[in-house]
C-alpha cells in the first residue's frame, strides 16, 4: 500500500516551474526526510499533497485517493512563523481550535475529541505545555504542541514542514527522536522536511531530495552522492563523510549549513 | 436618571452596540486587523455625509458604504495583512470625500460633531431598531462562523489545509465588522470607534489566557464601559463619548498593572 504516489507530476508557481515529470511512491509507514535547497519546492510539495496546490500535469494520490483539501487522514505541521497571533492564549485553545476541522458553528469539543487531544498531547509530552499561554513557550516547546495538534484525529500521513528550524542542535535531535518514537505508538507515514540531512541520519528510512525541478528518492547512501546531488543542484557537488556526519559541499563550502544560516 | 425616555433609549442603544462591538473587537484584536476597523469608520463618515447630499438617510449611507468597504477588504483577504499604508490612504481619502460632501450641503454641518464624536443621547426609536437588527445579524453570523473564524485567525495555513475557506471566513467577518462599525458610530462617533470596539477587547485579551472567556469578557467590558460612560455624563454634564473614551483607556491601561502573581503557568 502506498501512502503517497506521484505520477509524472509537474507543479508551477506562476511561470516558474517547481517540479516537472516527477514520479515517486512512498510506502505506508515510511519515515522520509525531504531535503533540497531553498526554493526547491519542499513546502510546495507538501501543499500539493494537501490539495492546496494543483499540479499542472500528472496526478497525486494520497492514502489511496486523489489529493484533496481537508483529508482527515493527513496531519500537517506548517512552517513556524516568528510572530503568531493569539500568543496570549493557552496551548489547549490553539490545539482545540482545529478539532472538528472546518465545521461551522460555535467552537466546542466533544468528550471524544478532548480525549483524542489529550492522547496527542501525551504522545509529544506536551500536556503541561497546553495549560500555558503559547507566547510563553520556547520554540521547541511550541513545536511539541503543534506536533501534538498534527496528531489529533489519528492521521495516517504526517507532513512536517521544517520542524527543526530555529532549534538548537540538541532540541533538533530530540524532535527527530520524538517523531521516530511516535511511529511505534501510532502507525503513520512521515514526510519531514529539513535544511540539513545530519539531524535525520539514523532515523529516516529514505530521503526525498528536491532540486532543479527534479526529485530523487532513495536511501541516504543512494541519494546523498556526488552524481545525484550535482544533478539536483546543477553544480559540482562533493559529498564528504566525516565522523558519522555528511557534508554537502560546493566549491569548498558546506551548502546545506550555509542555507540554514540564511534563514536563522 | 431612568425617568427620561431618551436616557432609557441611550442605555439600550449602548448595551446593544457594546455587546456586538466587544465580540467583533475581540476577533479584530486576535486577527491583528484593528486598523482595518478604524478605517471602516472613516469610510462611514463619507457614507453618512454623502447620503445627505443625495437625499438619503445618513444611517443608510453609513451602513451601506462601510458594508461595501468591508466586503472589499474581505475580498482582498490575506493580501490586506500588513497593508497599513494602503488602509491609511483609503481612510484619508474617505475623510476628504466626506468633507467635500459637507461643503456641498452645509446645513448638515451641525450634525457633524454627532457623526465624528457620537450622540448616544440623540438615538431615536427607529435607530434603536436598526441597531438591534445589526446586533442580531452580526452576532448570528459570528456564532455560525466562530469555529472556522478562530481556527483561521490562529493558524491560517493549517485551517486552509483542513478545508476552511479563508476568503469566505474573511469576507463574512469583515462584513459583520462593517455593520458593527456603523452601529458604533451612532454611539461614540467615527473618531472614537476604537474606544468601544478595540479598547475593551484588547483589555479582555490581556486579562485571560482562555479564548472562550475572552470572547465573553470583551462584550461585558464594552457594555459596562458604555453604560458607566452614560451615567457619568448624566451627573457631570460632560459629553458621553469623553467618559467612554476615558474608561476604555483606563481599563486597558489597568491591565498592565502587575497583580503580584502570574496567570498560573500550571
Amino acid at each position: 500500500m502506498t501512502a503517497v504516489r506521484f505520477e509524472r507530476v509537474g507543479i508551477a508557481f506562476g511561470s516558474r516551474s517547481i517540479l516537472s515529470g516527477v514520479s515517486l511512491d512512498i510506502a505506508d509507514g515510511e519515515f522520509v526526510g525531504v531535503l533540497g535547497p531553498n526554493g526547491a519546492g519542499k513546502t510546495t510539495l507538501m501543499r500539493a499533497i494537501l490539495g492546496l496546490v494543483r499540479p499542472t500535469e500528472g496526478a497525486i494520490a494520497v492514502l489511496g485517493g486523489p489529493a484533496r483539501r481537508g483529508n482527515p487522514g493527513v496531519g500537517y505541521l506548517p512552517q513556524m512563523h516568528r510572530s503568531a497571533p493569539g500568543a496570549g492564549f493557552s496551548g489547549w485553545d490553539l490545539v482545540a481550535s482545529s478539532a472538528g476541522g472546518g465545521r461551522w458553528g460555535w467552537p466546542g469539543t466533544s468528550a471524544a475529541e478532548r480525549r483524542d487531544i489529550e492522547r496527542a498531547l501525551d504522545l509529544t509530552d506536551a500536556r503541561d505545555l497546553a495549560r500555558r499561554p503559547v507566547g510563553e513557550l520556547s520554540g521547541g516547546q511550541r513545536q511539541r504542541l503543534l506536533l501534538a495538534q498534527a496528531l489529533v484525529g489519528r492521521p495516517r500521513l504526517l507532513l512536517l514542514d521544517e520542524p527543526l528550524i530555529s532549534l538548537d542542535p540538541s532540541r533538533q535531535r530530540s524532535t527527530v527522536e520524538l517523531v521516530r518514537r511516535l511511529r511505534h505508538e501510532q502507525p503513520v507515514t512521515v514526510l519531514f522536511s529539513a535544511h540539513e540531512i545530519n539531524p535525520l541520519l539514523g532515523a529516516i528510512d529514505r530521503v526525498l531530495y528536491l532540486g532543479n525541478g527534479a526529485a530523487a528518492l532513495g536511501t541516504v547512501d543512494e541519494v546523498i552522492t556526488s552524481p545525484v546531488l550535482s544533478r539536483l543542484y546543477a553544480a559540482d557537488i562533493d559529498v564528504v563523510r566525516l565522523g558519522g556526519r555528511i557534508f554537502v559541499m560546493a566549491g569548498g563550502h558546506d551548502i546545506e549549513r550555509a542555507e540554514h544560516r540564511h534563514d536563522a | 436618571m431612568l425617568d427620561y425616555d431618551f436616557m432609557v433609549t441611550a442605555f439600550l442603544a449602548a448595551g446593544i452596540v457594546g455587546a456586538i462591538a466587544g465580540v467583533v473587537g475581540f476577533f479584530l484584536v486576535l486577527r491583528g486587523q484593528t486598523f482595518a476597523g478604524h478605517a471602516l469608520s472613516h469610510v462611514g463618515f463619507a457614507g453618512a455625509t454623502g447620503a445627505v447630499v443625495f437625499g438619503l438617510p445618513p444611517l443608510a449611507g453609513l451602513i451601506g458604504l462601510t458594508l461595501i468597504a468591508g466586503l472589499g477588504m474581505g475580498l482582498l483577504g490575506e493580501r490586506l495583512t500588513g497593508r497599513d499604508v494602503a488602509i491609511g490612504v483609503v481612510l484619508s481619502l474617505s475623510l476628504g470625500l466626506g468633507l467635500l460632501f459637507l461643503h456641498f450641503y452645509t446645513s448638515y454641518a451641525t450634525q457633524v460633531t454627532a457623526l465624528l464624536f457620537g450622540n448616544v443621547l440623540g438615538v431615536d426609536r427607529a435607530t434603536l431598531w436598526t441597531l438591534l437588527g445589526i446586533a442580531v445579524v452580526g452576532l448570528g453570523t459570528l456564532t455560525f462562523a466562530a469555529r472556522p473564524l478562530i481556527f483561521a485567525s490562529l493558524q491560517p495555513e493549517l485551517a486552509e489545509a483542513k478545508g476552511v475557506s479563508l476568503p469566505l471566513v474573511s469576507l463574512l467577518f469583515l462584513a459583520v465588522t462593517a455593520i458593527t462599525v456603523a452601529g458604533c458610530v451612532k454611539i461614540v462617533g467615527v473618531l472614537l470607534v476604537f474606544t468601544l470596539m478595540v479598547g475593551p477587547a484588547a483589555a479582555a485579551a490581556r486579562m485571560t489566557s482562555r479564548l472562550r472567556t475572552g470572547v465573553l469578557l470583551a462584550p461585558l467590558l464594552a457594555v459596562a464601559e458604555a453604560w458607566a460612560g452614560i451615567a457619568l455624563a448624566y451627573y457631570t454634564d460632560w459629553p458621553v463619548s469623553v467618559w467612554i473614551a476615558a474608561l476604555s483607556g483606563a481599563v486597558f491601561l489597568l491591565t498592565f498593572v502587575p497583580l503580584g502573581r502570574r496567570p498560573a503557568p500550571a
